[in-house]
């Protein structure tokens, strides 16, 4: 069979369908930039600032999409492991890094546990993996909240009165993290051309990508990109489908709570309940944002997806104040486009599935014609 | 290449039931090393279940096991998984193709068998985290590419190959176990072209000389006569013949396929379609239907006739009318009393007046959860708006009950639909009555012309000759042309007035019904009369 020829329009048009979201993210940020009138300088900090935040979170993404098993709703659970290390570490008042370390260590087990438990579910639920991760999300959720908001206290003993809610039992709605504020970031901090750049934290994010690429080498990688593709030949070939689908969701989870505890070192402030159901979907949109698929996606969709995405953070309060002097416009841009380009991705998804079966058509068809035309 | 000796593989008194439906019975034979062995039938002649038999599939023993014994190397084996046989170096390459598309060829060939190197980290935390040794891997599948004889790079992708290569990474696969004894190729030349299937044809010599045993399933059957050693004939889950290849020839082996002398009644009607006129007539059709695509068929339907359309699963007989409704992508001219019908536009083919009996009853034919009067109804319901009652001059349009209810027992009644009312659920009912729900459905509509597929699928044989009974009696009282689609030819041959068979996507053949069925066969694997007589020439 030959290669359908494309004529240049169809190529170009595949071209900008491929990337469609980029591409969108990209013009909004170009008019929003022009609008936001803010200075080259401002606007690179705070890229740099997010991109050291935000990126360990969407690495952890990129396993269970190389298992087939789609965009990890469910690392919220890891975010949640994350957040329960860091409640202890500031109760205890360790501090710095070891407290860093300590708060990533008690996160493991967690993420490993509850990951186990989503993966189990997952794989009773197959080909629904999207919606089920997310549901079992707000489940979670809820076991989250019984346990920092009432077990924390009278079961869970908590003594720094700074942490406890006044009514003496549960968790504050916010937690000042003071103990572990930038730990990371402020180590080995340099100034590159005016901007400070947290070195340190980048070359964790940089161990992390050599990590992802030699895992992709390594046995397991390779039994879940053959897992990924097709469930059953996997299987025919004696691979342990389940286990590794499992195994794949486990590693997304710790690595999203380590996440967690990167990007909070950062923030500085615990929103109790609310910082980890937001970081999963922001997280996800910025993975898609930066050109990644249901079933594609790789390291640099998540570096060009968290600069695109966040730089539509930065201007568009700016942009909206200037253009229709609301600022408020930035804050509801935020929760809409995420949505939006999740939304935009499972169609464009949905439809390059269905398009890529009557590709087969065409072909098809082509081959028929050249027949025609060989036997005249 | 035949050595004597003991057998590599002999299986004694075979025998499979699949809920008393005897699909095997006393199957003996034996294979020696390097031996190429044919094996050819029918559709349903049991080829299938004796090779899952041989590979001790979940199927065979979740349905009760078989009886008879396989014996391997003289030992006496049952394997219990797919597994256990291929531990014992039995390699099976299956029809459809079981690669990963985003793996290289070497990928595929070595899937979960891949050289490993340890690492510090995969001593800590188990061998999963090894790391893969990919020059290894390269030398390894380029081997086994190598004694399949073939040019294949190991690093293209799966889903950039021609489908040939496809096939030849299939079976490289299979060589790459060192321990590999017995190959079992399911139809590999189905997808190639001449030039590969040449190629793979001398590639199965190389692999005999090397002493490993070969199994080769095929409907083409003058490759099967030039490569094997022996050629088995099974029909209705028997050994019809186990012979020696030299001297056989096409015709003789079609006749043993096919070959069921047994007396059923064939059409005796005479229809003269050349005076009446074209009422159908399809152009340069194809169509993208999984597992069974049409390549190019061109087919002129008169007026009034009934036409057979034959051939064997996945060639695509049930692609022509599932294509030419549009329920698959479909390309080419179809002109209907004159009219072009618009591709890919079910609505469109409906409109004008003609119908579909699919032969997925259960998927698209029928709403099993509800009544059956409903079903009856609701095909001519939503596209002639019968059975509806107008309300506020035709704002609003509800359901006309009792018109549904007077539909449903008509059809009930010509078609001998055995039910407790026309309010029963049609998922209560059997697969034969579902299957005249099926027809009373299209029937309901009144169509000029009906494509029945596979109308007797799965239907007991009192059931069978009812269904066609009604289907001729519609065909003669009302004058419907009707294009009947079927895998099996006596059924053709007792119903239709012309007999298309379709073989590779193409139109192979039209017979009248009443041609020896030796002649049937021979357009069902590609031959053709004439091709014979060129290839004597040849010799």
């Amino acid at each position: 069979m030959s290669e359908l020829r494309e004529t240049k329009g169809e190529k170009f048009f595949n071209i900008i369908e491929k990337n469609a979201v980029s591409i969108l993210f990209l013009i909004i940020c170009a008019v929003g930039i022009a609008f936001s009138g803010y200075s080259l300088g401002y606007l690179g900090q705070e890229i740099i600032t997010r991109v050291a935040r935000n990126s360990f979170l969407i690495i952890s993404l990129l396993i269970p999409i190389m298992a087939g098993m789609g965009l990890n709703f469910g690392m919220t659970l890891g975010a949640m492991a994350g957040q329960i290390g860091l409640i202890f570490i500031s109760d205890w008042g360790i501090a710095g890094i070891p407290g860093m370390v300590l708060a990533m260590i008690i996160s493991t087990p967690i993420s490993a546990l509850l990951g186990w438990l989503c993966g189990k579910i997952l794989n009773m639920a197959k080909g629904r993996e999207m919606v089920t991760s997310y549901i079992i999300g707000f489940f979670i959720n809820g076991i989250y909240q019984l346990i920092v908001l009432y077990g924390m206290g009278p079961v869970i003993p908590i003594k720094d009165p700074a942490l406890v809610l006044p009514r003496g039992y549960g968790i504050r709605n916010t937690v000042n993290l003071i103990g572990i504020r930038r730990a990371l970031d402020d180590v080995l901090a340099i100034r590159v051309f005016g901007l400070s750049v947290p070195l340190m934290t980048f070359i964790v994010i940089a161990l992390l990508c050599l990590f992802m690429v030699w895992f992709k080498k390594s046995k397991l990688g390779q039994d879940m990109r053959a897992v990924g593709q097709d469930m059953e030949v996997a299987r025919a070939a004696g691979i342990r489908v389940e286990h590794t689908r499992i195994v794949s969701i486990v590693i997304s989870t710790i690595l999203a709570g380590y996440g967690m505890i990167i990007y909070l070192q950062n923030m500085g402030t615990l929103n109790t309940y609310n910082s980890h159901m937001q970081i999963g979907m922001f997280s996800i949109a910025a993975l898609l944002v930066g050109g990644a698929s249901v079933n594609r996606a790789s390291i640099g969709n998540v570096f060009l997806g968290v600069t695109l995405f966040h730089l539509m953070f930065i201007v568009s309060p700016m942009a909206g104040k200037n253009l229709i002097g609301q600022a408020q416009l930035g804050e509801f841009f935020r929760v809409f486009v995420s949505y939006g380009v999740i939304t935009l991705a499972l169609v464009l998804y949905e439809i390059r599935k269905r398009r890529s079966r009557t590709r087969a058509g065409r072909l098809l068809a082509q081959d028929q014609l050249d027949a025609i035309k060989e036997e005249q | 290449m035949k050595s004597s000796g003991a057998p590599l593989l002999e299986m004694r008194n075979i025998s499979k039931d699949f809920y008393g439906n005897q699909v095997l019975a006393d199957i003996n034979f034996a294979i020696q090393p390097g031996e190429i062995l044919g094996l050819v039938g029918e559709n349903g002649a049991g080829k299938t279940t004796l090779v899952k038999i041989l590979f001790g599939m979940e199927e065979i023993h979740q349905t009760g096991g078989y009886g008879g014994e396989v014996f391997l190397n003289g030992k006496r084996v049952r394997y219990t998984t797919p597994f256990d046989a291929l531990a014992d170096g039995i390699g099976m390459v299956h029809q459809e193709f079981s690669l990963l598309p985003d793996f290289t060829a070497s990928e595929n060939i070595l899937l979960n068998r891949e050289p490993k190197n340890r690492t510090l980290v995969s001593e800590v935390f188990g061998d999963r985290l090894d790391r893969i040794d990919r020059k290894e891997m390269r030398e390894r599948s380029q081997r086994a590419i190598a004694k399949l004889g073939v040019d294949l790079d190991g690093e293209m992708l799966v889903s950039e190959m021609p489908v040939g290569y496809k096939q030849f990474t299939e079976i490289a696969r299979e060589l790459s176990k060192d321990e590999i004894k017995l190959l079992v190729l399911d139809e590999p030349t189905a997808v190639l072209t001449e030039r590969e299937a040449d190629i793979l044809l001398s590639a199965m010599r190389n692999l005999a000389a090397e002493g490993i045993a070969i199994i080769f399933i095929s409907h083409r059957l003058q490759e099967v006569i030039d490569v094997c050693d022996t050629v088995m004939v099974m029909r209705d889950g028997v050994i019809v013949q186990n012979v020696p290849s030299t001297d056989l020839t096409i015709h003789e082996v079609a006749k043993w396929m096919v070959g069921r002398e047994v007396g059923q009644k064939i059409v005796d009607r005479n229809f003269s379609y050349e005076e009446k006129p074209v009422i159908l007539s399809l152009k340069n059709l194809w169509v993208d239907m999984p597992g069974e695509t049409v390549k190019d068929v061109s087919l002129d339907i008169y007026k009034g006739e009934i036409l057979g359309i034959g051939g064997l699963a996945g060639q695509g007989k049930l692609g022509i009318p599932n294509g030419a409704m549009g329920l698959f992508p479909a390309g080419g001219e179809v002109i209907f009393e004159g009219e072009t019908i618009p591709l890919n536009q079910p609505r469109q083919f409906l409109n004008a007046g003609m119908a579909f009996v699919s032969e997925d009853r259960r998927g698209v034919g029928l709403l099993l959860d509800e009544p059956l009067d409903w079903n009856i109804a609701f095909t001519a319901m939503q596209i002639q708006d019968k059975y509806l009652k107008k309300l506020l001059g035709g704002l609003i349009s509800w359901r006309n009950e009792k018109e549904i209810e007077a539909v449903a027992r008509k059809y009930i009644e010509a078609l001998d639909i055995k039910c407790t009312g026309t309010k029963q659920i049609t998922k209560e009912l059997s697969g034969g009555n579902q299957q005249k729900i099926c027809l009373g459905k299209a029937f309901a509509v009144e169509p000029k012309l009906l494509f029945v597929s596979e109308p007797t699928r799965g239907i007991d044989i009192g059931a069978k000759s009812l269904v066609l009974d009604t289907i001729r009696h519609y065909n003669e009282e009302l004058g419907v042309t009707i294009v009947m689609i079927s895998s099996e030819l006596e059924e053709l041959r007792s119903v239709c007035d012309r007999i298309a068979i379709i073989t590779n996507g193409k139109v192979a053949g039209i017979l009248p019904p009443k041609t020896d069925a030796a002649h049937f066969g021979v357009l069902m694997v590609g031959g053709s009369p004439l091709e014979e007589e060129r290839r004597d020439e040849r010799d």
